[in-house]
């Protein structure tokens, strides 16, 4: 059954509608958990669309077999995804920098407000990103040190591949996981593919482990796999940046998730115009490379990849 | 006035990234005054602009106090102001959400770091900003509520209004927060406009700054005398919004003074041309801000008024 949780009216003709469907079970007792599947809250964030779809046409193939209550919100920011602009299209906001929003505030708090109401006391909420149009991730969920003990055994049965446990920012308190978190409804985030684009064995992989996850929470009745072994880092110094040392053309010579020894060549940044190569990218250590760069052209600083170490997983 | 290129980028194809810094007098470190951050705020840089021109004219003087030293920097972001984007050109990052930056980091926040390096050093910080929604708005200072700015020397700005602003989490990583976190005097000052010059509100801002550096004994300037600021919470402005959304026709100005019941703007049916909703001022008040874009959202705050006279019940 499809409801809009919150909607405001646009000044021409139009109004923003923030929608969810809600699968439950034929018959209901009133003590049915509930997962609460969110994506979109960046615009140019689309691997969750495709988990969105999935995860319903698997259920919708063994309806009998749902014992609890999904809760599939797909587009938490409607206008960005039919905007192709990552932000809250007019306002140029994060929204995750919104939460947990304000009932009486502006029109993006008023929003905001409006889908924690909805989403508050879900008894997992899985909330899917794609990273950025800039980088693709591997698998993974996220989470924030102050809330880890118990969010890792969740974490665990997503089927992932990494879980990355890091440090608590204050600016990281405005998020809509770090909200709910904070309130009691677990959230988890996941970070997996990257912007505009569809990984669709990314997506399989996570549905998988939602349905797994769903099962050991007495949702789902249906048979599942067998979750991966997920790496789990907890200490900031697993974790390797390459930062460009200068602007130019990023060519990779690696894949993705690809075991490196300290010193191999990642790819190389080129100058197309003299055509030159600029500057070689090593692995700073041995480790396996969990981020790389998807988008070619970078500036001093940009963000190339991610290496985990090789003592975290071995 | 020296100038020196504070930091720089090499280009790709575009010319290279620099910040430049313009500097005045010699010796201690005394005010950083900081201009455009985003793309968009062309009456900051308009502002710094005009303050180069003075203080250039006070050094010609012999008028900047023996053993003071200002540095100008009028944009941190020339990139985004040359295609006229708000934020950063390739990944929309907000420098003014980077502070106190990383030199290892990502661009942004490589050149936060690069211009906290400097600017940190300094006793005073003075940073032109502008406000997310778009608007118009009295000239004030702003000073965070956390920290080690105060509201008493904020009032040598003699602009109308000191405003204390409640931090909220997202407000931790803006250059105005870090510098008093490192110990500077941090104070922004909010000019009437953001996107568009504004000769007469540079001017106020021009002059508050030269009162304040006059007064603290960075110039001499003949400054007039100021007018006795209003210090106020943001938490004690008063929201007038909106419940539709359709065409913004405001009936009064930033500055303006109404009495309760007077109506302040009118939301259109941009269909029909007909009145959807008048919004009226709740008390009698002085136009604190007043949104100026042609189209407005339900439930926006599209003015926000101090009660007048403040701290009467």
């Amino acid at each position: 059954m499809v409801d809009i949780i919150t909607s405001v009216s646009l000044p021409v003709d139009e109004e923003l509608q923030i929608k969810r469907n809600r699968l439950m079970p034929e018959m209901c007792s009133g003590t049915e958990k509930r997962i609460s599947i969110v994506t979109g809250i960046h615009g140019d964030e689309l691997e969750g669309q495709y988990v969105c779809f999935e995860l319903q046409r698997r259920i919708m193939e063994e309806k009998e077999k749902l014992s609890g209550i999904v809760d599939i919100y797909p587009a938490m920011n409607p206008l960005g995804i039919d905007s192709i602009t990552r932000g809250i299209p007019a306002f140029d906001l994060d929204m995750n920098r919104l939460f947990p929003g304000n009932i009486d505030g502006n029109m993006t708090e008023y929003l905001a407000a409006g889908i924690m109401e909805d989403v508050s006391g879900s008894d997992c909420v899985i909330d899917i990103h794609a990273s950025n149009i800039y980088l693709t991730e591997i698998p993974q969920i996220r989470i924030n040190e102050l809330h880890e003990a118990k969010l890792v055994p969740l974490a665990e049965e997503l089927n992932v591949d990494f879980i990355w446990v890091h440090g608590a920012s204050t600016v990281l308190e405005s998020t809509f996981a770090y909200s709910l978190n904070s309130t009691g409804t677990p959230t988890l985030v996941v970070e997996m593919g990257v912007g505009m684009r569809l990984t669709q064995s990314y997506g399989n992989q996570l549905t998988d482990g939602i349905l797994n996850l769903m099962r050991k929470m007495g949702i789902w009745k249906g048979d599942v796999k067998r979750p991966r072994n997920p790496i789990v880092s907890r200490n900031p110094d697993d974790v390797c940046y390459l930062n460009a040392p200068t602007g130019g053309l990023f060519v990779p010579k690696v894949h993705h998730w690809e075991k490196l020894k300290r010193g191999e060549v990642i790819g190389v940044i080129a100058d197309p115009l003299h055509g030159v190569i600029l500057d070689e990218v090593k692995a700073p250590a041995d480790g396996i490379l969990f981020t790389i760069r998807d988008y070619p052209i970078v500036d001093e600083g940009s963000l190339m990849g991610r290496l985990l170490r090789r003592e975290v997983y071995e | 006035m020296q100038t020196r290129i504070l930091y720089e980028i090499k280009g790709m194809y575009r010319d290279d990234f620099r910040i430049t810094g313009y500097e005045f007098g010699e010796g201690e470190n005394a005010v950083c005054i900081v201009g455009s951050s985003r793309g968009n705020e062309v009456q900051q840089i308009y502002c710094c602009s005009q303050l180069i021109k003075k203080f250039r004219q006070l050094e010609e003087e012999k008028r900047i106090t023996k053993g003071k030293k200002i540095l100008i920097i009028p944009s941190i972001n020339p990139y985004s102001m040359n295609i006229q984007k708000r934020f950063w050109p390739t990944d929309n990052t907000d420098i003014n959400r980077m502070f106190p930056g990383y030199h290892l980091g990502e661009t942004t926040q490589r050149i936060a770091e690069g211009v906290f390096r400097e600017a940190s050093e300094y006793a005073l910080g003075i940073q032109f900003t502008s406000f997310y929604m778009p608007g118009e708005f009295v000239p004030h200072v702003r000073i965070m509520d956390e920290g080690y700015s105060s509201a008493e020397i904020a009032k040598l700005f003699g602009l109308p209004y000191v405003v204390i602003r409640k931090v909220r989490p997202y407000d931790t990583a803006t250059l105005n927060y870090n510098w008093q976190v490192w110990n500077t005097q941090a104070f922004s000052v909010y000019t009437t406009t953001t996107s568009r010059i504004d000769r007469n509100g540079a001017g106020k801002a021009v002059l508050s700054v030269l009162n304040f550096c006059s007064q603290m004994g960075i110039v001499k300037y003949n400054a007039p005398e100021v007018i006795a600021s209003t210090v106020l919470y943001d938490t004690d402005m008063i929201s007038v919004r909106t419940a539709k959304s359709g065409i913004f026709e405001s009936l009064v100005r930033a500055g303006e003074k109404v009495e309760a019941g007077q109506p302040v703007a009118d939301i259109i049916q941009p269909y029909e041309g007909e009145i959807m909703e008048t919004l009226y001022a709740p008390v009698d008040s002085k136009i604190f801000f007043i949104h100026d874009e042609p189209l407005t959202y339900a439930n926006s705050a599209v003015i926000k008024v101090v009660k007048e006279p403040f701290g009467v019940k």
